[in-house]
């Protein structure tokens, strides 16, 4: 957290469908290593935000620089050489394939072996390839505890667990920035903790700067270094969890114009904040 | 004390990743694949040249519904042009080797080859349009390599036909049913063992994931125009080679063989099999050339000489195709792999299926 040049740089983020302008001069810059989080009501344009960056949307207005580089208007494949890698806020695995293919399809960009030395597997040196990434797919689900479904076909498990192979998957990518979309949306208590414990080892011990969206604002606060709060696709406060917190407009945001002025909200505040 | 080898086993149990990463899932599963290979290869001393003549015709078809089911099954793409590929298949073997005078040994994996190049070209369309509209583009390329046949005399011998010189290596002559049978053989087992390794392997993995979720398959670093492309492209391969096959088995291609009824059997075959199952194409295969067969013998069993009943045969034949490619469609729409894998489960679990 001490180099100051951003792994992501975002400027002047203008995105527009039709007449919605789901988000409106977002700026904001990513610091290696950190754990960035983007809060805000629901339609803010969080999700729009993440999609801009993995390449899912492309701006109307604005640039993104990963690394330095320049990435508006690479498609979202080139975007994941580079070194991002993401998760969804509604589930998206391969729900035919086992939990185990799902991961190696992580490795995709990692790997060599193709249509012409695949078939080959025995003489091409595919099957030492497969088996080399195979350890390291093992690594990943021995660290996200999930060894006892490897060979479960991905659609049939439960909602947490898909949440966790979703998580096994983009790690599996070994990104250098990794974006994740409501993590613990619909988890209980202990799942919760468990993915907190998670994606704090993939930030700390992986080394991994993560961007994450939640609605847990006590995860969220708990665990990030910095928080972002969009609102109508604008943002409107950026900074440590707790200056976030204190902040006036983002109150508002929260619980609606007008009502700030009252005491009362304070203690509701703080009861669905804290 | 008992030494580990002394123990009974009570289950499957692999101590490496590579163990893990096998073709067939059990050394039972393995032996009786090879097992069976080697009972075919000594079918031509004891079937006749009818049950030969199935068992080759199943290989042909078997390999290109294995290209048919990379497409269709694996990739989520729909072909309506398979047949077009197989024909092609046919001609440009033929074509290769009247021509240039390559041996048919080389000409059939050549063909394979340029109908691949054929078929990246027709596949073009996939990597924009999906689903009804992709149906379409590939039914136009169906009827467009029809047209070509019968009117690119140079290639196919136009409605003339060409002739397909017998399959030859080393000066020994592969013209017997007995003896063609081998060559198909060859070919089946080489192209479903590449097909199942292809499977298991990088590109294979996209195939699937580009079918169950393009979006996350596309953040995944998958490229999705080059595998929709692609995968048109290795079906195509399959198909040529298959049809290849055909070709040097007949001696003589014709132009009005590869219609969209061909195409549609070909569908049936990767329905009935198992959609995404690379020994589903095989047995999809297997039940649609052996239906009419049976078809055929049942209506001799009955009445031989109610002439309403074998007049109607041919009918019937058609009938049943389809008959059996709704029923599948309703009560087992993933095939017989899929069926085969549920018994294989019910015996492993037998008698505590819980």
């Amino acid at each position: 957290m001490t180099d100051q040049t951003p792994i992501l740089q975002v400027e002047d983020i203008f995105l527009s469908f039709g007449g919605v302008h789901a988000l409106r001069e977002v700026s904001f810059a990513v610091r290696p290593g950190e754990l960035f989080s983007i809060i805000g009501p629901n339609g803010a344009g969080k999700t729009s935000m993440l999609n801009c960056i993995s390449g899912r949307y492309q701006p109307n207005k604005g640039s993104i620089a990963f690394k330095g580089q320049k990435i508006i208007g690479m498609k979202p494949n080139a975007r994941c050489n580079l070194g991002i890698g993401r998760t969804f806020q509604n589930l998206a695995l391969f729900n035919h394939m086992t939990v185990l293919d799902n991961i190696m399809v992580g490795r995709h960009h990692l790997m060599k072996n193709n249509f012409l030395t695949g078939p080959f597997y025995w003489f091409s040196g595919a099957r030492k390839e497969e088996l080399r990434h195979r350890r390291e797919v093992e690594d990943i689900i021995d660290f996200l505890e999930i060894s006892h479904i490897r060979k479960e076909v991905a659609g049939t498990l439960s909602y947490g667990l898909r949440k966790r192979v979703e998580l096994a998957r983009a790690v599996a990518l070994r990104p250098d920035l990794i974006l994740l979309d409501e993590p613990m949306a619909g988890m209980n208590l202990e799942e919760k903790e468990d993915m907190a414990r998670y994606i704090i080892d993939l930030n700390e011990e992986w080394g991994m700067t993560v961007i994450m969206i939640e609605h847990d604002m006590g995860v969220v606060m708990d665990i990030s270094h910095r928080v972002m709060v969009l609102d109508f696709g604008r943002k409107i406060a950026e900074g440590l969890p707790e200056d976030v917190m204190a902040n006036e407009q983002v109150k508002t945001a929260y619980l609606g114009v007008g009502i700030d002025n009252d005491d009362e909200p304070e203690t509701e505040l703080s009861a669905e904040v804290g | 004390m008992a030494s580990a080898h002394s123990r009974m086993r009570c289950g499957e149990f692999r101590t490496t990743y590579q163990a893990d990463m096998t073709i067939f899932p059990t050394p039972l599963a393995r032996r009786t694949a090879v097992g069976s290979v080697l009972l075919l290869l000594a079918a031509p001393a004891v079937l006749d040249s009818y049950l030969l003549n199935l068992l080759i015709q199943i290989g042909y078809y078997g390999i290109a519904a294995l290209g048919l089911n990379i497409v269709v099954g694996f990739t989520g793409q729909i072909s309506l042009g398979h047949a077009a590929f197989f024909g092609f298949g046919a001609f440009a073997s033929a074509w290769l080797n009247g021509t240039t005078g390559i041996p048919v040994f080389f000409t059939i994996p050549l063909a394979g080859a340029m109908t691949m190049a054929v078929g990246l070209i027709v596949g073009i369309p996939a990597g924009r349009i999906k689903g009804l509209y992709l149906a379409i583009a590939t039914l136009a390329s169906q009827y467009i390599l029809e047209d070509f046949f019968a009117r690119a005399e140079w290639f196919t011998g136009g409605s003339a036909g060409a002739m397909a010189n017998p399959f030859t290596l080393f000066g020994y002559e592969f013209f017997t049913d007995q003896t063609y049978f081998y060559v198909v053989l060859f070919y089946v087992v080489v192209m479903y063992l590449g097909g199942a390794n292809l499977m298991r392997t990088r590109d294979g993995r996209a195939f699937v994931a580009v079918r169950d979720h393009y979006l996350s398959a596309e953040i995944m670093g998958i490229n999705l125009t080059k595998y929709r492309i692609l995968s048109f492209g290795i079906s195509s391969f399959y198909a040529g080679v298959g049809g290849a096959l055909f070709g040097h088995y007949l001696g003589f291609v014709s132009a009005e063989g590869f219609t969209l009824l061909l195409s549609i059997q070909f569908i049936g075959m990767v329905i009935i099999g198992g959609l995404g199952s690379v020994m589903g194409a095989m047995m999809g295969t297997v039940f649609m050339v052996l239906l009419p067969e049976v078809m055929e013998f049942g209506v001799h069993l009955v009445g031989s000489n109610n002439t309403a009943l074998t007049q109607a045969l041919a009918y019937i034949k058609e009938m049943a195709i389809g008959l059996a490619i709704i029923l599948f469609l309703i009560f087992e729409p993933d095939g017989l792999a899929h069926r085969w894998r549920m018994i294989k489960n019910y015996w492993k679990l037998y008698p505590f299926s819980y």
